[in-house]
């Protein structure tokens, strides 16, 4: 494997109280890539992407994004450089319309202005499929209309790197195929994308490299096909 | 069509006070009016840090005090002119208010106005035992002497709140349609997003905590010369407080007219009552339309109009 410098994770640890939730765990995303992080529940894949992001601080170990290193660097500051994030749980800015939601990192992380901000917000709903609620109040969304709206906030930050945390959970199989399609387009455009996904069926799809965590320790990585075959990770899955 | 009505308001408000003061009504008037311009400021301050980004004060009082007893200093230690005593007081409630932001990094929610609430009570305590303010005694002020254009010294303060009022609402307005009042919207909505999506959330914080102290503070700031007699217990009364908070809430927190609103109705009909009933019916009276309002109409006044009008956010 050789790294390219973008997304440097080097023995990250991170324990709460007296719960380690994760020991000491190293990836290497590369740029353009289509990366997948999974793991039974609890293992730390959110605590990871936390430590990413920045809403949460590592203990030990340190994040290295194209050459800075973010130890020290505020989340805000992070998505300015480039790394934005859906949540598991949809945060929408819920007294806002759906234009306004994106507005938000329009103005604030893409530096995007008036007439810009609102041409680059029109081109982001057409994106998502959400041009016609637009002007609705986006604590009126439905399940699959707010994680579009989730991608589509995080997009409007002009990320290069993408971390979709559980986009597709608790959707329909063909509305799974609706954000894999989106997901596919942002990589095609150049985004770097980090899915953390319990669907397994659009993790082989759409992963061209997966990390297996289990109780906060990395116990795989590889290509969909060795994931699947690999002894450790169906051990972690279904027990002995 | 928002600028409009901020410009509306503005001249509405300047014409109103110029006629008020040419027309030599009885002192009375000037003595309310005072009242109610007073809790236009603090309404609109604290509805910068309430409404717009979603931290609850309970300390407003603290604020209020803080720029009178500045005053109270300033006077007797330097005889300083009003203008200095205003400054003065915007400054020492802002830095207050800068350092109740950074309490925003570890305490969130109810946590947040707890705290609040307590500081007002820990100042309150440190004028009680300054011999130097009055202490729990309180402190007479002299006024200055009589003004040129203005009847009385009360017509004059009358036109300084007047005054500051107009520039509590201009800074609320200009927050709210600036690109700091949509970052303090998206923290009020989460948190947690709004970092994530590039807004520097402790800085807005600390904006607005500091713009919001510094407007409370300054409504305090000409209180001695207002009163002339200060002490504690009326300087750090509950009714700031309380009134500061209710007036936002029953005009509306989400836009600048909201707290105008709120702290005329409330404040004329406080006024009323004191004369025609009795003044400690005031907070009595706040209350019951409080809980009027919150059961009834919880986006105020406003959100009350707009969903009568066809609510475009049915």
């Amino acid at each position: 494997m050789t790294a390219d410098g973008f997304l440097e994770v080097e023995n990250v640890t991170k324990r709460f109280g007296g719960f380690q939730a994760l020991s000491s765990v190293s990836l290497h995303v590369r740029q353009g890539e289509r990366f997948g992080l999974i793991g039974p529940n609890g293992s730390g894949k959110t605590t990871l992407i936390n430590c990413i992001s920045g809403t949460l601080r590592n203990d030990a170990g340190r994040i290295v994004f194209e050459g800075h290193d973010l130890t020290a660097v505020p989340a805000h500051r992070r998505t300015r450089l480039g790394i934005a994030r859906s949540f598991q749980i949809p945060k929408p800015f819920a007294s806002m319309t759906v234009r306004d939601n994106l507005t938000i990192p329009l103005e604030y992380a893409a530096r995007a202005h008036g007439v810009d901000a609102t041409e680059q917000a029109r081109a982001i709903l057409r994106l998502m499929g959400l041009e016609a609620k637009a002007h609705a109040a986006a604590a009126t969304l439905t399940q699959i209309e707010m994680r579009k709206l989730e991608l589509g906030r995080a997009m409007a930050a002009k990320p290069k790197l993408l971390v979709a945390d559980e986009a597709m959970a608790g959707l329909s199989s063909a509305e799974v195929d609706d954000i894999l399609d989106i997901l596919f387009q942002l990589n095609a455009r150049g985004i770097t994308i980090i899915m953390i996904e319990h669907i397994m069926r659009a993790v082989m799809r759409f992963c061209e490299r997966i990390a297996v965590l289990d109780a906060g320790e990395k116990i795989a990585e590889g290509g969909p096909e060795a994931i699947l075959a690999n002894a450790a990770v169906e051990r972690a899955y279904l027990g002995q | 069509m928002r600028g409009r009505t901020f410009g509306v308001v503005v001249i509405g408000m300047v014409l109103a006070g110029v006629l008020f003061t040419r027309l030599g009504a009885n002192q009375y008037y000037y003595f309310a009016a005072y009242v109610i311009l007073q809790y236009v400021v603090l309404a609109t301050a604290w509805n910068i840090l309430g409404g717009y980004t979603g931290y609850v004060n309970f300390g407003t009082a603290a604020f209020f005090a803080l720029g009178a007893y500045t005053s109270v200093v300033l006077i007797k230690g330097f005889a300083a002119p009003l203008p200095v005593l205003l400054a003065a007081g915007a400054a020492v409630a802002g830095l207050l208010g800068l350092g109740i932001g950074y309490l925003t990094l570890r305490l969130r929610g109810v946590f947040f106005s707890i705290a609040t609430l307590a500081l007002a009570v820990v100042l309150q305590t440190m004028v009680i035992n300054w011999d130097y303010v009055g202490g729990a005694r309180g402190i007479s002020v002299v006024r200055p002497g009589r003004l040129p254009f203005f009847g009385s010294y009360v017509e004059f303060l009358f036109a300084v709140m007047l005054l500051l009022a107009i520039f509590a609402i201009a800074v609320a307005w200009w927050i709210e349609t600036s690109r700091i009042g949509r970052g303090l919207a998206a923290i009020r909505d989460n948190e947690e997003a709004a970092e994530c999506m590039g807004v520097p959330t402790l800085r807005l914080k600390l904006i607005a905590t500091t713009v919001s102290g510094s407007l409370m503070g300054v409504a305090g700031a000409p209180f001695p010369y207002y009163v002339t007699f200060v002490e504690p217990s009326s300087a750090f009364n509950l009714d700031y407080a309380v009134n500061s908070l209710a007036m936002p809430m029953i005009g509306g927190t989400t836009t600048w007219v909201g707290p105008v609103i709120g702290a005329i109705l409330l404040g004329t009909t406080q006024q009323v009552a004191t004369v025609t009933i009795s003044s400690a019916l005031n907070l009595l009276i706040v209350g019951i339309i409080l809980v009027a309002f919150v059961i009834l109409a919880p986006d105020g006044i406003l959100g009350l109009v707009q969903r009568l009008k066809g609510g475009a956010r049915a």
